[in-house]
């Protein structure tokens, strides 16, 4: 199945037709940007769009209700069949974010109400998504949570000595610690069984979004034992607008928007009964293809690492090793090339049809330098200069070559934009943004 | 040619951008951000307002190109909103249009647009550019109304081969049907006027803000007595008759204007508009966008505001200024606005104002006090 008629079927449903033609330009597009999103599976659009035929709002009681509810239930007890957990622990969201904003406030808000401690403390690693960033700097500046970020490596892997002393030391004190499965830019694959265990004994609620991990490395759940775990739709080839959290039935959360408490009395809003039907067909053979798909995704990182190195070989592989999927999630690679800034590589590979990312938060579409660098130990001008490439179900050889073949020159070029670019506008921002 | 379209979201640099397309071009479109404001938490955003982004987005949409943002919110914050607080405090009146023209748009933008492997800018801007025996010329634009070469006086010649003004033969309405013509959503829109970092158009505010207040007393030149008051000398321009807080009408019954200020002593000066009348200035900060005037004395016009007439002039190049004699006084001229020299409809180069002689007979205050 090649990546461009899967993209383009994608859009054929998706976009009006009257402003498709401009999304897209020129012919091959090589799309190496799947943990921004992957495309959707036909499966799960079969899946979506025989479930929509189902009339009912699966809350009511009548029949039709009744036939949208076999839909939603079915789909939560094939997704726990597939995480090894029970299906009153999946709760549906709306994606990621909802669920790691619901597990990050709705833990800490509950917790501390248990634990009767005003300020008690949210610990998260500095290199979260800012869907989990966000959320313990807000509890932090207004709820009056005493954040702790939990420093990482040069490889962006989490200090697990500052997560002992923090439950050795003030365990009574904490509401919540979040750790993410793998990480999104540099793909570093985290220890969290070994945290999600010392937090256990230590009687600490333990969070980890694994929108990342789903389908690239195993994800048991069961042996992990994680109080909350954040899984998401589209990353997975899934719709956009679901995700889950799956979180521990007799654990208390606090609901974030509040309603009609379908979901547990934790999360309201109409159930989605077509998305969850689609979101579960994604998450099954994510599972199911876990392995063979790993296997694939780690031959092209080692192939596009090595052509890096062939093409540009001053660039610098941000991140764990290559090539073990325990440490480093094999779909990813993420490299700095000096002197270059990531937009402008981004533009220039954008033109010779390739889909990348600088893998960074976005305002209005301006990249700021990235945290998860900068946690790392990486200085802002590197940070800037860098790129991430994601593979994922629809990537080939093709891709690894496309890049190879298109980023000498944008190299060169950028590093000649670069040059020109003041340097002294940069420094006095860097010393702005210093954190 | 590979063009990078600048796009504010405005509809003149999206029937720019069409146009581009249309010849043939490889055009990528380019919003710039300028200004970081508080509400996206100190990060940049687009210039001016979300409005605006998103609006130069879907132009670009629409005509099928890609579409990036450029950060130059650290250039634009030290040279065009650093440089105006300066100017201001220095009681000098400065240009952020100019000033953003010179330092982002054409030279930070197109260094940019070179080094990644384009050939030239355009924007949306009206001014004619021709190609002449000296090389490529800047050009009054054909809508008389709308000609903006004053405000492009500042890119030297050179800059100017790799610069695209499609829509210097036309009319503004004709622009704004076009727009509508090919359905980008900005056809509509009304144009901006406002200096974009202040959007409510409250540039003493803002100075007060940046500078805090300093206050101190306005004094009727022909009477010598306090007639009111203002919140600090960077407040006022020279020329400047509304907003003055006057609490005494004038002897005459005639208007005041700020005619001189003192900020040794923080006081404002006001008196009659003959006592603004300009002939004589000298520019610093010269650039020629055609080749440079020699010491000798040449016959020029001047135009001294972006919306204003042009006047006879002569003008000579003095070691790195320019001597200009205004052969019509201007009236309510202050240091920091830019000159433009022109030859007829052509651009001949700018320069910075930084002294200039009233008409004789006339003396500020403080110049009298001091002879």
């Amino acid at each position: 199945m090649s990546n461009d008629s899967d993209v383009d079927s994608a859009r054929d449903v998706n976009l009006p037709r009257a402003s498709a033609g401009g999304a897209v330009h020129g012919s091959a597009r090589h799309f190496v940007d799947h943990a921004a999103t992957t495309p959707l599976l036909p499966q799960a659009r079969e899946a979506w769009l025989d479930a929509s035929a189902v009339a009912g709002n699966p809350s009511s009681l009548h029949a039709s209700g009744r036939a949208a509810r076999n839909i939603v239930e079915q789909a939560r007890e094939s997704i726990a069949d597939d995480l090894r957990t029970r299906p009153s622990a999946v709760v549906f969201t709306s994606g990621g974010t909802e669920s790691d904003n619901l597990a990050v406030k709705g833990l800490w808000w509950a917790r501390r109400a248990r634990l009767g401690v005003a300020d008690a403390i949210v610990a998260a690693s500095a290199i979260e998504h800012h869907a989990v960033l966000d959320p313990v700097e807000w509890l932090g500046k207004h709820e009056g949570a005493d954040v702790r970020w939990i420093p990482v490596d040069a490889s962006g892997r989490v200090e697990v000595d500052f997560i002992d002393h923090l439950l050795s030391s003030a365990a009574e004190r904490t509401a919540l610690l979040s750790v993410m499965w793998a990480n999104n830019e540099v793909g570093t694959v985290q220890p969290v069984r070994e945290i999600a265990a010392a937090c256990r004994s230590a009687g600490v609620p333990f969070h980890t979004d694994a929108v990342q991990a789903l389908g690239q490395i195993p994800l048991d759940l069961s042996e992990v034992g994680a109080t909350a775990v954040t899984i998401s739709g589209h990353k997975v080839g899934g719709p956009f607008g679901i995700g889950a959290l799956v979180v521990d039935p007799y654990e208390n959360l606090v609901a974030v928007s509040h309603g009609g408490g379908q979901e547990r009395d934790i999360r309201s809003g109409t159930f989605d009964a077509p998305a969850a039907a689609a979101f579960a067909v994604a998450v099954h053979l994510a599972v199911e293809e876990q392995a063979a798909r790993a296997a694939r995704l780690q031959s092209l990182q080692i192939q596009l690492v090595d052509g890096i190195a062939s093409v540009v070989p001053d660039a610098i592989i941000n991140g764990p090793g290559v090539g073990d999927p325990a440490t480093r999630l094999p779909g990813n690679v993420h490299a700095s090339f000096a002197g270059a800034e990531g937009d402008a590589l981004l533009m220039l590979l954008d033109a010779a049809g390739v889909d990348c990312s600088t893998g960074s938060a976005c305002t209005a579409g301006v990249p700021e330098p990235s945290h998860v660098l900068l946690a790392m130990g990486v200085n802002e001008r590197t940070a800037r200069a860098s790129l991430r490439f994601s593979f994922g179900r629809t990537s080939t050889d093709e891709d690894v070559a496309a890049i190879t073949r298109a980023l000498p020159g944008a190299v060169e070029r950028a590093r000649r934009a670069g040059s020109v670019s003041t340097d002294r506008y940069r420094a006095a921002r860097e010393n702005e943004v210093d954190r | 040619m590979r063009i990078i379209a600048a796009l504010s979201g405005g509809v003149d640099s999206s029937v720019a951008a069409a146009r581009m397309v249309d010849q043939g071009h490889e055009v990528v479109g380019v919003h710039l951000a300028l200004a970081r404001s508080e509400s996206t938490g100190g990060k940049s955003r687009g210039c001016c307002t979300l409005d605006d982004a998103r609006d130069a987005r879907r132009v670009a949409d629409a005509l099928g190109i890609p579409f990036y943002i450029w950060d130059f919110s650290a250039e634009f914050a030290e040279e065009v909103m650093n440089d105006f607080l300066a100017e201001y405090q220095a009681n000098r009146t400065p240009n952020p249009c100019v000033r953003c023209n010179e330092h982002i748009k054409f030279r930070a933008v197109l260094d940019r647009a070179l080094a990644l492997g384009f050939d030239a800018v355009a924007t949306g801007h009206y001014a004619v550019l021709t190609s002449g025996a000296d090389g490529p010329e800047l050009h009054r634009a054909a809508d008389a109304d709308k000609d903006q070469s004053y405000v492009l006086a500042v890119i030297e010649q050179e800059l100017l081969r790799h610069c695209f003004f499609p829509l210097g033969a036309s009319l503004k309405s004709d622009v704004r049907a076009e727009a509508e013509a090919r359905g980008l959503r900005t056809a509509s829109k009304p144009d901006s006027h406002d200096i974009c970092f202040i959007p409510d158009g409250d540039t003493a505010g803002f100075l007060t803000k940046a500078l805090g207040e300093k206050p101190g007393p306005v004094v009727d030149v022909s009477t010598g007595r306090d007639v009111g008051g203002h919140q600090g000398t960077f407040t006022v321009t020279i020329g400047q008759r509304r907003g003055l807080d006057l609490r005494i009408p004038g002897e005459d019954g005639r208007p005041r204007y700020v005619v001189d200020i003192d900020d040794s002593t923080d006081t404002v000066y006001v008196g009659s508009a003959e006592m603004l009348d300009v002939d004589g200035l000298v520019a610093d900060h010269v650039i020629w966008a055609a080749p440079a005037l020699t010491a000798e004395w040449s016959d020029v016009s001047a135009q001294v505001r972006a919306h204003h007439h042009p006047v006879p002039a002569q003008a000579r190049m003095l070691d790195d200024t320019i001597d200009v004699f205004l052969l019509e006084p201007v009236r309510g001229l202050a240091t920091g606005q830019t000159v433009v020299l022109y030859s007829d409809s052509r651009v001949l180069g700018s320069g910075r104002i930084c002294q200039t002689r009233t008409v004789s007979g006339v003396k500020r205050p403080r110049e009298a006090q001091r002879a």
